[in-house]
C-alpha cells in the first residue's frame, strides 16, 4: 500500500460519516443563522447579543468555566495519581470514582436539587447537628454567590469522572521504569509528580481539558435545575430561541457564537498544552 | 537521635498514609452519598419524598418502583436502548480507530482541518441538528429504527473515541512498532499485537463515553424513533414534569444499567504494561 | 332476491369492516399535554382503551414534539395521526399545515373557543379538547392569618398581600410561592391575572400609570414571596414539602397536593385588583396534521377524544376539563374537586373580569410571553426602575404586535388593525 495515500484512505470512513451526518444538517443549520428571508444578513447576530440577557449569560457561562475545570483538573489529577499508586481495591475505587459518569443529566439535576433546596438533604442534615435552627434557603435571589457555589458544586461532581478516565489511562501509559530510576535517585514522590508524571501525561492532559472546556461551554441542564430564573447560561438562551421562540436563526446564530468560543479555547489549549515533536517519550 | 529521626520519619510515613487513606476515602464519599440520597427518595414513600426533615435511611417502600415496573413496553425500550448503545459503541470504535491511528502515526496535509472538523462535531448540540437529520431519515426510510438512532449518536460518540485514543496513541513510541516490524509484523499485526494491547484502556474509555452517551440521550432519540423508543426517551423526557417520587425513581432506574455496564468493563480501564504489572 | 340482496349485503358489509380493520393500524397521538408519566399511563389505560382499535399515545416535551412534526412535514411523509396540543402551539404552525376539520361538525360549548380554534381562518384547524385555568391554592394551616375581614373566596390583591405579610410574621419566612423557573407559568400570571386586575387590558395598557401601580403591589407581594421561588415550576411541590403555604398555579400543576392530602390544602379564586378580578383559561386542542397517514382513523380518534365519557375519563386522567356540556359524576379525584369549585367560584364572582388567549400572534406566541418575563426579571430580581423599564420594554411588544398586526382580544378594547400599546 502507497504510504501517502494510506492516511487518506484510513481517515475516510469517519470523514465521510461525519460529512453525511454532522456537516451536512450543521451546514443547513448555520445557512439559517445568516438569513432572516431575505438574503444574507446579521440581523440575527444583531438580534441576539442586543437583548439585554445576553451579555450577562455569556459572563456567566464564562465564569462558571473558570471557576470549574481547573478545580475538576486538578481533582482529576489527584485521583488519577493516587488510584494508579493503589495495590489492593484499586478496581473497586475506581470504579467508584468513575460513577458520576453514568449519570444522566437529570439525574444529576434531581440529585444536586434534593441536596440544595429548603426542605432538602442539607438542611436536614445542619439541622440535625444542630448548626441552624430553621432550613436556609440556598437557592435564592438573594445569594447569589450560594446559587453559584452549588452549581459549581454539582458541576463538578457531574463531569470530573471523564477526565479522570482519561488521565487514568494516559498515566498508565509512562513506563514504570522511569519511576523506579527517580526512586534510586531519591526523588520526591511531589518531584516524581512534577518531572515525569506531568510531562508524560501532556497528550492525555491536552484531550481532556479540550474536551471538558467544549463541555462546560454547551452546560445547561444542571445549570437551569439549581439557577432556575436567576443564572441564565448561553445553551439556555439557545434553547429559549429554539423551542419558546421558534426562532431557529437566532438560534443558530447563538449556537454559532457558542462554537468561535469553544474553538478559540481550544486553540488556546493546544496551544500552551503542545506536544512537542518527537519528544513524546 | 538517630532514633528520634527514624521515629519521626515513621510516624510522617505513617500520617502520610493516614492521609492518603483518609482523602480516598473522602473522595469515594463525595462520589456516593448523592447517589445515596438518589437511592433513598427512589426507595421512600411519596410522603417521605416531601417532607422535611428527609430521612436519611431508605425505608424500602417500593412504591414508586413497582409503578415503572407495571408501565407498559419498558422491557421493550430497554432492549432498544441497549441494542443502540451497543450499536453506537462499536460503530464509534470501527471508524475511529483507523482514523487515531492516522493521526498520531503519519503528517498528512489536511491534518489539521481533520482535526477541526472532529472537534467542531462536539460542539455543536444535537437539539438544533436534530430537524434536518429527521427529515432526512424520513425520507431515506432510518427513521425509526435503532441503526438510524445508533448512526447519530455515533457522530456524537466519535469525537471522544478519537481524541481520546489519540492522545494516548501518541504516548506510544513509534520504535516500538518499529522493532516489530524488523521481527517480520506487517503494520496491521504490529498493531494488533503490540499496540492494541498499549491503547486497550483508551478504547474502553471511548467505549464507555460511547455507551453512556448514546445511553443518556433523549433528544434526538424522541425525535427519531415513535415505535422503538429508547429508554431515555420513553421514561426521561415526561420525567421532569412528573410527581417528586417518580421523577426520583425513574431517575434511577436509568442510572442503574449504565453503571452495571461500567462496573464490567472497569478494570480494562487500566493500561497492560504500566501500572498493572507492578 | 331479497334473500340475494342480503347475502351480498352481508359480505359487503363485512367485507368493508375488514378493509375499515385492517386500514385502522394504530393512530399515533402525539401530544405535549399530559406529559407526567403517571397521566400518561391513565391516557393509554382509561381514555383511549375504548377507542376501539389501538391508539399510540406519545407524549412529548414540546420542543421535540415539534421538531418531529416539522420533520415529517417538511419530509412530506409522516407518522403522526393526530396532535395534542395548546391553542399557542397551535397558533404558531402554518394553517395549511393542518387539516380542515368543520365537517366533523364537532365544536366545543364556547364560542370563544370555537373562534380561537379557526386560527384566523374560516375553517375548524383544531378542535377544542380540554381546558383548565389557574388558580390560588392554600396550605389550612395558613388560614388562621387571613386578614381580618377577609374572604378567602372574594380576596383582593391588597389582601392577598397583607395575608402573607401576616403568615411571614407569625412564621419568621416568607411563604408565598410563585412559578417563577424558567419552565414555571409566571407570564400567564402577569397576561392573565395582575395586568387585567389592575389595568384592564394586556396589551393597550403595558405601560400605563396603572401599570406602574401594578407592578408595584407586585413587588410588595414579592417581598413576602419565598426566595427560591426562581427555582419552582411545579408548586405541587412546595404545597407537599410546605416551602410554600400560598400559592398561584396552573390546575394540573397543583391536582398531586390535593391527590395526596385532600384534607390540608384549599382552592381558591385569584385575587381582584381596581379592575376586576382577572383570570385566563387553558385550552388545549386536538388536530390533523397534513401528513397523518390515516386520515379516517386520525378523525375517529378525534370524534371519540369529544364524546362526553371520553371527555370524563380525560378529566380524570388529566385534570383538564371538557369543553362540552357534560354532567359531572360525583366520584371525582380530590384535586378535581377543588379546581373546579375554585374555577367555578371566579367565573361567577361578581367583579370576573374573564380574559382570552392572545390570538393572531402567529409564531410570535414566544416573544410576546417573554416581553411579560423580561419585564418580570429586570423589575423585580434585578430591581429596575418600574417607569423605565416599560417604558423600554413597550418597544418590544410595541414591535410585536405591529408585526403581526394582531388585534386586541379581552379585557383590552377592540381594535381596528394591530393592537396599539398606549
Amino acid at each position: 500500500m502507497n504510504a501517502r495515500y494510506l492516511p487518506y484512505i484510513l481517515i475516510l470512513p469517519v470523514t465521510l460519516f461525519l460529512c453525511v451526518f454532522f456537516l451536512y444538517p450543521f451546514v443547513l443549520v448555520a445557512q439559517q443563522a445568516f438569513t432572516t428571508g431575505s438574503g444574507f444578513t446579521f440581523d440575527n447576530f444583531r438580534e441576539i447579543t442586543s437583548h439585554w440577557k445576553f451579555p450577562i449569560s455569556l459572563t456567566n457561562t464564562l465564569l462558571l468555566a473558570a471557576a470549574v475545570v481547573p478545580v475538576q483538573l486538578a481533582l482529576a489529577l489527584l485521583m488519577a495519581t493516587m488510584v494508579s499508586r493503589m495495590g489492593k481495591g484499586r478496581d473497586l475505587v475506581l470504579y467508584i470514582w468513575t460513577i458520576p459518569l453514568g449519570i444522566s443529566d437529570l439525574a444529576a439535576e434531581l440529585i444536586w436539587l434534593a441536596i440544595f433546596e429548603q426542605s432538602g438533604f442539607l438542611n436536614t442534615m445542619m439541622s440535625g447537628l444542630g448548626v441552624i435552627d430553621k432550613p436556609v434557603n440556598f437557592l435564592s435571589y438573594e445569594h447569589p454567590g450560594v446559587v453559584f457555589l452549588a452549581i459549581a458544586l454539582a458541576e463538578i461532581w457531574r463531569a470530573t469522572a471523564i477526565m479522570l478516565v482519561i488521565l487514568v489511562a494516559g498515566i498508565g501509559l509512562i513506563p514504570k521504569e522511569y519511576y523506579e530510576a527517580a526512586d534510586v535517585f531519591g526523588a520526591s514522590k511531589w518531584k516524581q509528580f512534577t518531572r515525569i508524571t506531568l510531562p508524560m501525561l501532556r497528550p492525555s492532559l491536552q484531550t481532556a481539558l479540550v474536551l471538558r472546556v467544549i463541555l462546560a461551554f454547551e452546560i445547561f441542564a444542571v445549570v437551569a435545575a439549581l439557577g432556575g430564573t436567576l443564572f441564565p447560561v448561553l445553551m439556555g438562551e439557545t434553547y429559549t430561541y429554539q423551542f419558546d421562540l421558534l426562532n431557529s436563526g437566532a438560534a443558530a446564530a447563538m449556537v454559532l457564537v457558542i462554537l468561535a468560543i469553544s474553538i478559540g479555547f481550544t486553540l488556546i489549549i493546544l496551544r500552551i498544552l503542545r506536544v512537542p515533536k518527537g519528544a513524546s517519550i | 537521635m538517630t532514633d528520634t529521626v527514624l521515629v519521626d520519619a515513621a510516624n510522617t510515613r505513617k500520617w502520610g498514609r493516614y492521609l492518603y487513606i483518609s482523602s480516598v476515602v473522602l473522595l469515594c464519599a463525595w462520589v456516593l452519598v448523592p447517589i445515596y440520597f438518589l437511592m433513598v427518595n427512589t426507595l421512600s414513600s411519596p410522603e417521605t419524598v416531601n417532607s422535611f426533615p428527609k430521612t436519611l435511611v431508605p425505608e424500602f417502600d417500593l412504591g414508586s418502583l413497582t409503578f415503572f415496573a407495571g408501565f407498559a413496553g419498558m422491557l421493550t425500550a430497554l432492549k432498544n436502548s441497549v441494542l443502540v448503545a451497543g450499536m453506537t459503541m462499536v460503530m464509534s470504535i470501527l471508524i475511529g480507530a483507523p482514523a487515531v491511528y492516522a493521526l498520531s502515526r503519519f503528517e498528512f496535509r489536511g491534518k489539521s482541518t481533520f482535526r477541526l472538523l472532529i472537534l467542531l462535531t462536539r460542539a455543536f448540540p444535537l437539539p438544533l441538528l436534530a430537524l434536518p437529520l429527521a427529515v432526512m431519515f424520513i425520507r431515506t426510510g432510518l427513521d425509526d429504527t435503532a441503526f438510524g438512532l445508533a448512526l447519530v449518536h455515533t457522530t456524537l460518540a466519535v469525537p471522544f473515541a478519537v481524541l481520546i485514543t489519540f492522545s494516548l496513541f501518541s504516548g506510544i513510541p513509534i520504535e516500538l512498532e518499529e522493532a516489530a516490524w524488523t521481527l517480520g509484523c506487517t503494520r496491521l499485526t504490529a498493531f494488533t499485537m503490540v499496540v492494541l494491547p498499549l491503547i486497550m484502556p483508551g478504547i474502553t474509555a471511548s467505549a464507555i463515553f460511547a455507551f453512556v452517551i448514546s445511553w443518556n440521550e433523549v433528544f434526538a432519540a424522541a425525535v427519531l424513533t415513535i415505535e422503538n423508543r429508547t429508554l431515555t426517551a420513553f421514561l426521561l423526557q415526561n420525567l421532569d414534569t412528573s410527581p417528586l417520587h417518580l421523577k426520583f425513581a425513574g431517575g434511577f432506574i436509568l442510572v442503574v444499567p449504565a453503571l452495571i455496564f461500567i462496573f464490567a468493563v472497569r478494570k480494562y480501564l487500566f493500561a497492560m504494561w504500566g501500572i498493572a504489572n507492578r | 332476491m331479497t334473500l340475494f340482496t342480503k347475502v351480498i349485503g352481508a359480505a359487503t358489509g363485512a367485507a368493508l369492516t375488514c378493509t375499515a380493520f385492517a386500514a385502522q393500524a394504530d393512530v399515533l397521538f402525539g401530544s405535549t399535554q399530559a406529559n407526567p408519566v403517571e397521566e400518561q399511563q391513565e391516557m393509554r389505560e382509561q381514555v383511549l382503551s375504548g377507542f376501539g382499535s389501538p391508539v399510540d399515545y406519545q407524549s412529548n416535551d414540546g420542543g421535540a414534539w415539534l421538531t418531529r412534526l416539522n420533520a415529517e412535514l417538511q419530509a412530506g411523509s409522516g407518522s403522526i395521526g393526530a396532535l395534542g396540543a395548546l391553542h399557542g402551539d397551535f397558533s404558531a404552525m402554518n394553517p395549511d399545515d393542518l387539516v380542515d376539520l368543520t365537517d366533523l361538525g364537532l365544536s366545543s360549548n364556547s364560542e370563544k373557543f370555537n373562534t380561537l380554534a379557526k386560527l384566523g381562518t374560516d375553517q375548524m384547524q383544531y378542535v377544542p379538547w380540554m381546558q383548565a385555568s389557574y388558580i390560588m391554592a392554600a396550605n389550612k394551616q395558613a388560614l388562621q392569618y387571613l386578614p381580618v375581614g377577609a374572604d378567602i373566596d372574594a380576596l383582593t390583591y391588597d389582601q392577598l398581600i397583607q395575608w402573607t405579610a401576616n403568615v411571614q410574621e407569625a412564621t419568621g419566612e416568607p411563604k408565598f410561592g410563585f412559578p417563577a423557573s424558567p419552565k414555571g407559568l409566571k407570564h400567564r400570571f402577569f397576561q392573565g391575572y395582575l395586568y387585567p386586575s389592575y389595568t384592564n387590558g394586556v396589551v393597550r395598557t403595558f405601560a400605563s400609570d396603572e401599570a406602574v401601580v401594578a407592578w408595584e403591589k407586585f413587588r410588595e407581594l414579592w417581598s413576602h414571596t419565598n426566595p427560591g421561588s426562581t427555582n419552582f415550576s411545579f408548586m405541587q411541590e412546595q404545597l407537599l414539602s410546605g416551602d410554600a403555604w400560598i400559592v398561584f398555579d396552573h390546575t394540573s400543576r397543583l391536582a398531586q397536593a390535593f391527590n395526596d392530602r385532600p384534607d390540608d390544602f384549599v382552592a381558591f379564586p385569584a385575587p381582584a385588583g381596581p379592575t376586576g378580578r382577572g383570570f385566563m383559561p387553558v385550552l388545549a386542542g386536538i388536530a390533523i396534521p397534513r401528513t397523518a397517514p390515516d386520515m379516517d382513523a386520525a378523525k375517529a380518534l378525534v370524534t371519540y377524544l369529544l364524546k362526553p365519557e371520553t371527555q370524563i375519563a380525560t378529566l380524570r386522567a388529566t385534570n383538564f376539563f371538557p369543553v362540552i356540556d357534560v354532567a359531572l359524576p360525583d366520584d371525582l379525584p380530590p384535586s378535581v374537586k377543588a379546581a373546579g369549585a375554585a374555577v367555578a367560584k371566579m367565573s361567577a364572582s361578581a367583579d370576573a373580569n374573564p380574559g382570552l388567549l392572545p390570538a393572531g400572534l402567529g409564531d410570535k406566541g414566544g416573544d410576546f410571553s417573554r416581553v411579560y418575563v423580561d419585564t418580570f426579571e429586570r423589575i423585580i430580581l434585578a430591581g429596575q426602575d418600574i417607569r423605565t423599564v416599560l417604558d423600554d420594554q413597550k418597544v418590544v411588544l410595541d414591535g410585536i404586535m405591529k408585526e403581526t398586526g394582531a388585534r386586541c382580544w379581552a379585557p383590552d378594547a377592540p381594535s381596528e388593525g394591530a393592537c396599539p400599546v398606549e
